[in-house]
């Protein structure tokens, strides 16, 4: 036994750069200060995008590309890199890039950080910048004969786009997509696919039954819901729509990232009776997607539609059953308001109390039946312990975030990290696992079940005995909301996926100016390539399964 | 244990006791409405459409069909609690070959509709199209986005609307009850011509039989709506 003090995760603090240190770090290549409200914001050239990034990357920690904006001004094209410490995510900072009018071109930060991939693509599909250095510069979510940009300012909303026919040519016409001398298959999963959990469509290059290459083809889903957003008022049009991205029951979660995001934009204070409904809600939810995850996963390893499958299912119609008590619907619950929720609990209150504790008294061993149904089954062991390894680095890389960045032992968890809502009062863990593979990231769901019962629990006995009239559900907030102009925010939530972040620029109106929304599934997906290149095909659905995607959030 | 007094059934008895009560007493669970209706006589004559059409009715294969949020609810709809089984239309068949029923579940996009288009002509006919939700029947609360389709009706012909957002598992189940009705009657949309099935057509060596079947085809109908300025 040593005597020495054994090192507590506690004393792991992470550096902090004052804006002024920063910009003494990037010298010359800052060309203007802005000040955003999460965080300052550095306007730098086009040109030196890869430059500025990899600074902030390697000398000062900033190594999570959380989210790109894109977005068309008055008078010219603005990319926003929104980045953040995997170490201390409230330590954040915003590289402005803005590029001329009739020349939209930036230089590409996909070498310095492999998620601008995706997102960078999405920023020219949407907006219609172009990133100098690109791998591959090609629409993602729209279909590739559309005309324009829908969120760029010269395009015609009302203008009809025909999608010819000659998206019906059936793309297995020819198997082999190269040249005669290769060896490999191409072959098409989805969109319609059983596995591939909606409408998503993966493009596999197949050598031998071994995946050399799969690229992910989404977009099957995009339901504008961006546009949406900046067509909607603050105060009660957006609500609704943040319950359709992940509609896997996690409702509550994403309407927590719009209300986190709006109340810190207009300054709104929310009661802490108030803040103990949201939380005790959002983890229903949580625990509402993670069921359907599991019971989705099991499907998608060894096809178990009888009983894993009916399992989960079950226990999600009870968190469903107390979640419409709540609310007042059954999946799409538009409850929380800015400055609050719409509603107190259920009266009798007592009656709401015990379904929930008899769901949570049930909880323990129904999971014990999961247990010995899945993570004990020899069969889905062999089948996902060791597949689908995603190392830690390459995760962050990739800007993955949730149980799959967790799944990969890094810890990382923003409820802890950037407190919000009343995650700070209550006693629970972080769920870590280090295996890398499709078995911990299944085990980091199954245990943050676990996790978001005991908040659950304590919620409940806070709110039993919270006086009866200081239930204050909703602060004063006016009718119309009109936060001044040009303010900027970008703030996230840990949604079940992940990382959720709004990202609003305020113009004055009663509307957004933009609206984006950074979806964990997104940057998620994109590890999926790295996890199953070399791997079987059904190890590749395996590995799908385990990233729990909701197309909803990846098209948004 | 002895073994000698072989174990010998009185078979006369229990064959008594089972006619005794497949006729008539304590348990009638055979005598149904159905047996009253038919008399001493195990024949029933009806026509052959109306027999085919109940048969249809009553033993549906639907499409494994996910697209968006209401497929969520359209997976609890099969699920323990509402069963959707129990109404004779829950056997989930992942192959449109299989199936003939498609739930459209969610919001259709223009890079999504061709590829629906394509998995609806996969299915045999007859074939019933069930849309479900707000999205599937006018583009719900995406309807004025730039992308979304207003509505399955623009790409496949549908039989019945269930409006909600998402509509509960019990909406879906009674919708899916109607379609049963409907289909029972002899009620369904018109089969649509597919636009690739005149390129087939087109293949054929051209004897009398393609000539008239190409005849009836009329080629307004075969490009497929999506007529964007028009609809809602």
């Amino acid at each position: 036994m040593s005597l020495e003090r054994p090192e507590t995760s506690e004393s792991k603090s992470v550096q902090r750069h004052s804006a002024d240190e920063l910009a003494d770090l990037l010298g010359d290549l800052v060309i203007g200060r802005e000040e955003h409200i999460n965080a300052p914001g550095y306007v730098i050239r086009p040109d030196s995008v890869q430059e500025t990034l990899s600074l902030l990357k390697n000398e000062a920690g900033f190594d999570h590309l959380s989210c790109l904006t894109a977005e068309e001004r008055a008078d010219r094209y603005e990319s926003i890199y929104h980045m953040k410490k995997f170490d201390d995510p409230t330590q954040e900072v915003s590289v402005v890039v803005p590029t001329s009018k009739d020349n939209p071109v930036s230089q590409s930060a996909e070498p310095v950080f492999r998620t601008a991939d995706w997102h960078e693509r999405e920023a020219y599909d949407l907006v219609g910048i172009e990133y100098e250095g690109h791998p591959d510069m090609r629409r993602i979510l729209l279909p590739e004969t559309w005309q324009g940009h829908p969120l760029a300012k010269d395009y015609d909303q009302e203008r009809p786009q025909v999608v010819s026919l000659r998206e019906h040519a059936n793309p297995l016409q020819e198997d082999h997509r190269d040249d005669q001398d290769s060896e490999t298959m191409y072959l098409n999963i989805g969109p319609h696919h059983p596995a591939t959990h909606g409408v998503l469509h993966l493009e596999c290059t197949l050598d031998g039954e071994q995946v050399a290459d799969v690229n992910p083809d989404i977009g099957y889903l995009h339901r504008c819901e961006e546009q949406m957003c900046q067509n909607g008022t603050y105060r009660y049009q957006i609500m609704p729509y943040p319950d359709r991205w992940d509609y896997i029951s996690a409702g509550l979660l994403n309407e927590w990232a719009y209300a986190r995001a709006a109340e810190d934009l207009a300054d709104i204070e929310v009661p802490e009776y108030a803040q103990v409904i949201r939380t005790m809600g959002a983890e229903l939810c949580r625990i509402a997607a993670h069921m359907l995850a599991v019971g989705t996963f099991a499907l998608d390893v060894y096809g178990d539609f009888t009983a894993i499958f009916m399992y989960a299912i079950r226990d999600r119609e009870k968190a469903q059953n107390i979640l419409e008590d709540l609310t007042g619907q059954r999946l799409m619950f538009n409850y929380f308001r800015l400055g609050g929720v719409v509603w107190d609990l259920p009266e009798p209150r007592e009656e709401f109390f015990e379904k929930t504790r008899d769901f949570l008294e049930e909880l323990p061993e129904a999971l014990e039946e999961y247990h010995d149904l899945i993570t004990g089954n020899e069969i889905l062991q062999s089948r996902t312990i060791g597949t689908g390894v995603l190392p830690p680095e390459v995760a962050k890389n990739y800007g993955a975030t949730g149980p799959v960045l967790r799944g990969s032992g890094v810890d990382y968890d923003l409820r802890r990290d950037d407190p919000y809502g009343y995650y700070e009062n209550l006693d629970w863990n972080v769920i870590v696992e280090d295996g890398c593979d499709n078995y911990s990231r299944l085990l980091v769901r199954m245990k943050e079940v676990e996790e978001s019962a005991k908040i659950i629990e304590q919620c409940i006995d806070i709110l039993e005995d919270w006086p009866e009239d200081e239930r204050n559900i909703q602060s004063n907030v006016p009718r119309t909301l009109r936060p001044e102009d040009d303010t900027e925010i970008y703030r996230a939530v840990e949604g079940a996926k992940g990382e959720l972040g709004i990202y609003i620029r305020a113009d004055g109106t009663e509307k957004p100016g933009r609206f984006k929304i950074r979806s964990p599934c997104f940057s998620n997906l994109q590890t999926l390539p790295e996890m199953s290149n070399g791997e079987y095909v059904p190890d590749m659905i395996a590995s799908l399964g385990s990233l729990d995607i909701v197309l909803g959030e990846v098209d948004r | 244990m002895s073994s000698d007094q072989p174990f010998v059934t009185d078979d006369s008895q229990v064959l008594t006791d089972t006619r005794d009560a497949r006729l008539a007493g304590a348990d009638n669970r055979f005598n149904s409405k159905l047996r009253e209706a038919f008399g001493s006589s195990p024949f029933i004559l009806t026509k052959f459409d109306k027999f085919m059409n109940w048969v249809r009715g009553s033993s549906m294969f639907m499409l494994q069909f996910g697209i968006a949020c209401c497929s969520i609810e359209m997976m609890h709809t099969y699920a323990v609690k509402h069963d959707l089984d129990r109404f004779g239309a829950g056997v989930p068949r992942a192959s449109p070959r299989q199936a003939d029923v498609i739930i459209v579940p969610g919001t259709i996009v223009s890079k999504f509709a061709p590829r629906m288009k394509r998995v609806y002509d996969q299915m045999p006919e007859p074939k019933f199209v069930v849309g479900m939700g707000s999205c599937t029947i006018s583009g719900g609360p995406f309807q004025e986005g730039y992308n979304v389709i207003k509505g399955a009706e623009e790409v496949i012909p549908v039989d019945i609307h269930i409006p909600g957002c998402p509509p509960r598992p019990e909406a879906l189940v009674y919708g899916v009850a109607k379609l049963q009705e409907r289909i029972a009657n002899g009620e369904s949309s018109p089969v649509v011509v597919k636009p690739y099935e005149l390129e087939q057509f087109g293949d054929l060596e051209r004897d009398e039989i393609v000539d008239q079947l190409a005849e009836e085809i009329d080629t307004d109908d075969l490009v497929m709506r999506y007529n964007w300025a028009d609809s809602p």
